[in-house]
């Protein structure tokens, strides 16, 4: 049943994407000055949202487990973290692109660019650290400490096109930026997809985490016989 | 549409796809490998107390 109603919300999210594409291309206005390269941003900053979604989600299962010390919270604080590191490279990489067009680079060292970098480069390392301990109860409760601080660059990134000068567009909410209504509901109806299937990939890591854990468990017996 | 920049529009269209799919094959990739190690054990841990 729980499958099953995976597998409906991955549908649904594939649909609406391709709902949202069919959209964009045909019936949205276009932006004066950047052709058709603008539709990227409906990819580019629903995926960073989606990816401090998980992050966040990351935070407060770290925090609940470092509280709790069940394990069950360090699963998941895994899984969203590595969903989230998947939309965090999706953002990335469709911004690279886009600079390459607009600012003629793939890459600078702007505030916001390498603040986004340094918070991949943070939960990237987070996984691997994961890997480094052995000792499950020791690599959840490393790992929890690790995803705190992480997270502290996260409001770093957000707010870094208000607190200094960048070269990136000026925030489209809460911000200095503004937006056709067409494009800011857009905007919104390409994040709905997006989280769908955040959710459904997170909660697929998740059982993949407790399969792990009983296979761990299935070893130790088959040592111990 | 403006058409102007459209070629690199499908390259971001295309390289947010391919993350995700890639992500997507890498889960399922993983799933069947826990599946089968899992049954593994069970089979040598069944053997195990059968002798």
């Amino acid at each position: 049943m729980r499958q099953k109603i995976l597998y409906g919300l991955c549908l649904a999210a594939v649909l609406l994407l391709g709902r949202n594409l069919a959209v964009m291309l045909l019936e949205l206005p276009d932006e004066a000055a950047q052709g058709a390269i603008y539709r990227i941003i409906f990819f580019h900053v629903p995926a960073a949202w989606t990816a401090f979604v998980g992050f966040f989600a990351a935070l407060v299962a770290s925090v609940i487990y470092l509280a709790g010390k069940n394990l069950r919270y360090d699963a998941l604080a895994v899984a969203v973290t590595e969903v989230g590191l998947a939309f965090a490279t999706v953002n990335l990489v469709t911004g690279m692109i886009w600079g390459r067009i607009i600012w003629g680079i793939w890459w600078t060292w702007d505030p916001r660019l390498t603040s986004m970098l340094v918070c991949w480069l943070l939960y990237a390392g987070y996984l691997m650290l994961r890997r480094a301990v052995e000792e499950p109860t020791q690599r959840a409760k490393v790992a929890a400490v690790f995803s705190i601080f992480a997270f502290a660059d996260v409001p770093i990134v957000w707010f870094s096109i208000k607190w200094w000068r960048t070269q990136h567009p000026q925030p489209v909410v809460w911000g200095g930026g503004s937006m056709d209504p067409a494009m800011w509901r857009m905007l919104f109806l390409n994040w709905v997809p997006l989280l769908l299937l955040f959710g459904v990939l997170a909660a697929l890591r998740m059982r993949q985490e407790q399969a792990q854990r009983e296979m761990d468990a299935l070893r130790r017996q088959a040592h111990a016989l | 549409m403006d058409s102007r920049n459209f070629t690199f529009l499908v390259y971001g269209l295309v390289a947010a796809w391919l993350i995700l799919f890639a992500y997507v094959a890498a889960v399922a990739a993983r799933e069947r490998k826990i599946s089968r190690e899992i049954e593994n054990l069970k089979q040598i841990l069944k053997d195990q107390k059968g002798n």
